[in-house]
């Protein structure tokens, strides 16, 4: 079962990501990247990271992209121009080389811890839950939390200062 | 349907979401490359970061401790961070250029 | 019986009591809101109108499905497929009542109890956003598109005060599972007051409960907030914007973007009812409070049968006593012992959650709407820091008297 649910959901990570690369349109490309997010999310599922999963959905699928998809429809983007030259040999070798370096790299990254060692099941996990991140993050992280709210006060900031009206 | 290979029988082995997240970061890569509309360039760095979020989950799993889920959760802080200002960027560069193509913002150019 | 085919079985009851109960709250609703504004609202279909829904349904199913020329075919018709699909994944973590045994299966009246339930329902309402996002864009006119952006702007900017408000209470229960939170309200203190959120003492020296008050309101307001009725409703009222996100959208596709508030709004009561309104608890202990249901149903019952006998309209002849003879019937049912511990708590959950629905459709007829700057300014400067406020004073007296 845990096979399967991960070969599903891999396969459609890398789907998504493939077609996020390729679409023109800017609309399609974040419709996909949450598509990625939203089998990713599982995946963190299947790791028993139950907390980062939810996190993953509520704070990148639900926040963060809709940000992308609200300034994506404000400015209107729209299809990307088709390239002005495009030669016959990029795009006949192109496609198959990708395929064959991705499966390459995939492979060499698989072959290089052995297997025998750590098996995914969801019963096996041992720490993920929310109790086990709140515990870490306000214990042994206490000193990161605090600079990271600090870093979005920051943020927030810039991001107010950069978008307002210029003052006459 | 033929039965699983023995070394799949009992799980998923962890070398397969590392080198998932391997080959979505190279994805991530080729999109940031190739891609020419600002908004999807910056949505291929959110696919890299997503990407380095599930190796450090996968890591996390395999030593049984819960800090990989804790850098994976300030990963996330800060690409929110970054997602909020890097958009506000980009809405400036719009107001002052009217263009999202990122051949057309070379005025600095020789 | 094994696990997969138990879930399948609830899986199947609770959706139809769902749908149903997603129909009948717009008969509600219509009737309600006409009542407040003193007339009669639907009564002609069946008796008082109760078939209204069905015939509803079937003429949003047989009106002609247009999709126009001019829209993005795949979002257009994807968009009412999100909203719906999130909507209906709350419902799936929401606890009825406690563990009961039926034909000697032991089970929970819950679909699946996830340790995460709540955040499940927060991501769901994230996710949703989406729906209405994409009905505005793929619209492909002005007024929906400002319709959509507006709506999921408004949306975004409730969630973060709802989702404050909503761990208030989770910092007292120490659980993020729905189930585990309702456990942990159970008990009367003095005797009679009952532990629920709003009232919660527990093993402190003083009701910290008094402080989810506030707690209790934001989340009230966010709710309204998040589901996009009024007085939030600017993005798809009919008189500012053309109604707004759906204005392409004809027959089943619009009946599917008001399924999905509706169910919105149920999964946002129930939220509530579970984290400060005790669930299924009923208000004072157990052996006098069985006799509640029972009691208002009967009481129902013998009021339609009085009314039967001394009829005014000539359809009030036949309609009345039979509703008084099915609310007798219910009566008895809560009395009897297999299905006690099934219906009892089920009627508390439901009236509580019955309770905060009138009070959604309550304010739908009696407030004026927001105008959007208002409305967001309202989100950020008000509702936020509050939100913030109360969550730092509820954890200070968690960490001094819990």
């Amino acid at each position: 079962m845990d096979v399967i649910l991960f070969a599903i959901f891999a396969f459609l990570s890398v789907a998504c990501a493939v077609i996020m690369i390729a679409q023109k349109h800017p609309v399609s490309s974040a419709l996909s990247l949450i598509g990625v997010m939203g089998s990713l999310a599982i995946l963190y599922l299947l790791l028993g990271a139950t907390f980062i999963a939810a996190a993953q959905l509520i704070v990148y699928a639900g926040a963060i992209m809709v940000l992308f998809l609200i300034v994506i429809m404000l400015l209107n983007a729209g299809e990307e121009p088709k390239p002005s030259h495009q030669s016959l040999i990029a795009r006949l070798l192109g496609a198959p080389l990708i395929v064959v370096f991705l499966g390459a790299l995939g492979f060499i990254i698989y072959i290089s811890i052995p297997t025998e060692e750590t098996k995914v099941t969801f019963a096996a996990a041992k720490a993920g839950s929310a109790e086990d991140v709140g515990m870490a993050l306000f214990t042994r992280y206490l000193l990161p939390f605090e600079i990271t709210s600090v870093l979005v006060l920051i943020a927030i900031l810039g991001a107010v200062v950069l978008a307002r009206k210029e003052m006459e | 349907m033929p039965p699983l290979p023995q070394e799949l029988i009992n799980g998923v082995p962890i070398n397969a979401y590392l080198g998932l997240s391997a080959v979505l970061f190279t994805l991530g890569v080729a999109g940031f490359l190739f891609r020419k509309n600002l908004i999807t360039v910056f949505m291929c760095i959110e696919l890299m970061l997503n990407a380095v979020n599930l190796s450090f989950v996968a890591f996390s799993y395999k030593h049984g401790k819960v800090d990989g889920h804790l850098f994976t959760f300030f990963v996330m802080v800060v690409a929110a961070a970054e997602a909020a200002v890097g958009l506000a960027i980009i809405l400036t560069v719009f107001k002052n250029r009217q263009t999202l193509l990122v051949d057309e913002v070379d005025s600095l150019k020789l | 019986m094994n696990f997969f085919l138990l879930s399948l079985l609830k899986l199947g009851l609770v959706a139809f009591v769902f749908l149903t109960a997603l129909a009948y709250l717009q008969w509600i609703e219509r009737k309600v809101i006409a009542h407040v504004q003193v007339r009669v609202g639907p009564n002609r279909v069946g008796p008082h109108g109760l078939l209204q829904p069905l015939v509803d349904t079937v003429k949003l199913l047989t009106k002609e499905d247009l999709v126009p020329s001019h829209v993005n075919k795949f979002y257009y018709l994807g968009a009412p497929i999100i909203a719906v699909s999130m909507a209906l994944i709350g419902i799936a973590v929401i606890p009825f009542g406690p563990k009961i045994e039926v034909f000697g299966i032991e089970t929970y009246m819950q679909l699946t109890d996830l340790n995460i339930g709540v955040l499940v329902i927060l991501a769901a309402s994230g996710i949703g956003v989406y729906g209405v996002a994409l009905a505005g864009w793929s619209s492909n006119n002005k007024y929906a598109l400002l319709g959509g952006l507006r709506a999921s702007a408004q949306m975004i900017s409730y969630e973060l005060p709802l989702a404050l408000a909503v761990a208030a209470p989770l910092l007292i229960y120490n659980t993020l599972s729905l189930r585990q939170a309702v456990e942990a309200q159970q008990g009367y203190w003095l005797g009679f007051i009952p532990n629920w959120g709003i009232f919660y003492k527990g093993a402190s020296a003083f009701p910290i409960g008094i402080f989810l008050f506030i707690a209790f309101v934001l989340f009230l307001i966010c709710a309204f907030a998040e589901t996009n009725r009024i007085p939030f409703d600017l993005p798809e009222a009919e008189n500012e914007l053309v109604a707004g996100f759906h204005v392409e959208y004809s027959s089943m596709k619009f009946a599917a973007f008001f399924m999905a508030e509706y169910a919105n709004m149920v999964n946002i009561c129930a939220l509530g009812t579970h984290l400060f309104l005790g669930g299924w608890l009923p208000p004072f202990p157990a052996p006098y409070s069985d006799f509640v249901p029972p009691a208002i149903f009967a009481l129902g019952g013998v009021m339609c049968l009085y009314h039967g006998l001394n009829y005014i309209r000539a359809r009030d002849k036949y309609t009345l006593p039979v509703f008084g003879v099915i609310f007798l019937g219910i009566a008895a049912l809560h009395l009897a012992p297999p299905l006690k511990p099934i219906l009892i708590p089920l009627f508390w959950f439901l009236s509580k959650t019955g309770f905060l629905l009138f009070a959604y459709i309550w304010v739908r007829a009696t407030l004026p709407r927001f105008r959007y700057d208002q409305l967001m300014h309202f989100a950020w400067g008000w509702m936020f820091p509050v939100s913030v406020g109360n969550l730092f004073v509820i954890g200070a007296l968690v960490a001094a008297f819990l």
